[in-house]
């Protein structure tokens, strides 16, 4: 819903870095989603294209990296996986759980000129 | 090692990497990049990994000057830049900021204008409005005499940060006030954007599903409080309210709920004694730092 957004924060932060690293053109981006954090890979790269025109990343490839969703388990005692936030345990069926990792939203590299 | 590029682990990456960075990019594989453990400190976003200033240095014939940038950014950081800011701001201004957030027609602003009316002699009051267009809640809440602003979006769905820290430009809310935010009608974005809030207060309504909860977990997940309004309907109504309980503690644990109805008062007091525990709450900060003069 918010990729849009999403994708104005990330031309945002590809525009503060070109200054401060001293490149001209943005050329592949590579992004860590998680399965939790609730962004729509498809319209993502939709938005992306969209976004990105007539920008330093005009064109640019955007290669998403997926994280997954991981949590803990207070009665098993263990990390388990989860697919959604409201998901039970895959073991015990405890929905005593504390989400470790899935809800990243991050910039993790570029390939720059 | 790298499986990939067979470059080791805990180190920066290659020049002119038509190579390693050609192939599909998937998870599976143990690429480095990806890696949580490794010892490469990121907390420096400065530096650059640049292998080679023009054609005389670069490593090989024919390769490009692209290089690699590795940035470790949150998308969100520009909003929870702004959002800090905002926070800070309360706090030394011992102000307690609630973001409301629910679906278009939950009753927000009802109850909203409800609540104002009965806390208004007690407490001191402001209220930003966030809609996509016109003024006409800000409008509604002017009316009871309170302080409001409405920022309008356009189109966006949603109230972010940067919008917040404008408002607050303008709107100047008195020190030790509460401040209402009332978030764009939404159950999907506003979740995500930080405005520097003390806590977002969900809204749901009985007239909408019990599986709401369940639908947007990420709202009902990052909300401290669940108001589940308009309960004076459910005699006419099929809305199973232990399910929907059950579901809001399913994907948050620590939620509170109160159920009340803007309509007839019911609940509206356990909502009051919320607002005014938790401004206490905040006012202990305040207090202390005023105090300290920190």
């Amino acid at each position: 819903m918010h990729e849009m957004s999403l994708c104005e924060g990330i031309l945002q932060v590809l525009e503060t870095e070109s200054v401060k690293q001293g490149f001209s053109r943005v050329k592949k981006v590579w992004l860590e989603i998680g399965d939790l954090s609730g962004v729509e890979v498809e319209a993502m790269l939709f938005s992306f294209d969209a976004v990105t025109r007539d920008s330093l990343a005009n064109g640019a490839t955007l290669n998403i990296i997926n994280i997954p969703g991981t949590a803990w388990c207070m009665k098993c005692s263990k990390n388990v996986t989860v697919k959604q936030r409201f998901d039970e345990c895959p073991d015990c069926g405890s929905y005593q759980l504390q989400v470790t990792s899935g809800d990243e939203m991050k910039i993790k590299e570029l390939e720059v000129e | 090692m790298c499986t990939v590029c067979g470059c080791g682990e805990g180190e920066t990456h290659i020049e002119g990497h038509e190579h390693p960075h050609d192939h599909q990019h998937n998870h599976e594989h143990e690429h480095h990049h990806h890696d949580q453990n490794h010892t490469h400190n990121h907390s420096h976003h400065d530096h650059t990994h640049d292998y080679g200033q023009g054609p005389a240095h670069a490593h090989a014939p024919g390769l490009s000057q692209t290089r690699m940038v590795q940035i470790e950014q949150d998308i969100l950081g520009k909003n929870n830049e702004y959002a800090a800011a905002n926070r800070s701001w309360f706090n030394t201004h011992g102000i307690l900021a609630l973001n409301l957030v629910s679906s278009p027609g939950s009753g927000k602003t009802s109850l909203l204008t409800r609540c104002i009316d009965d806390l208004k002699d007690e407490l001191n009051l402001a209220v930003i409005e966030g809609d996509q267009q016109t003024a006409n809640d800000a409008e509604r809440i002017r009316e009871t005499g309170v302080k409001a602003l409405q920022i309008n979006t356009g189109k966006g769905c949603h109230l972010d940060g940067h919008m917040v820290g404008h408002a607050l430009e303008t709107l100047q809310p008195d020190d030790g006030s509460v401040l209402f935010i009332e978030n764009v009608g939404n159950l999907v974005c506003p979740a995500a954007f930080d405005l520097g809030e003390a806590h977002k207060v969900a809204i749901l309504s009985v007239t909408e599903g019990e599986d709401k909860p369940i639908k947007y977990p990420d709202m009902f997940h990052a909300a401290d409080l669940l108001l589940l309004n308009k309960v004076d309907l459910l005699p006419y109504l099929d809305f199973d309210v232990d399910l929907c309980i059950e579901y809001a503690r399913r994907v948050n644990p620590g939620i509170k709920i109160i159920q009340l109805s803007a309509t007839t008062g019911e609940g509206m007091d356990s909502w009051y004694q919320w607002i005014r525990a938790t401004q206490q709450i905040s006012m202990i900060d305040y207090k202390s730092t005023a105090a300290t003069g920190v």
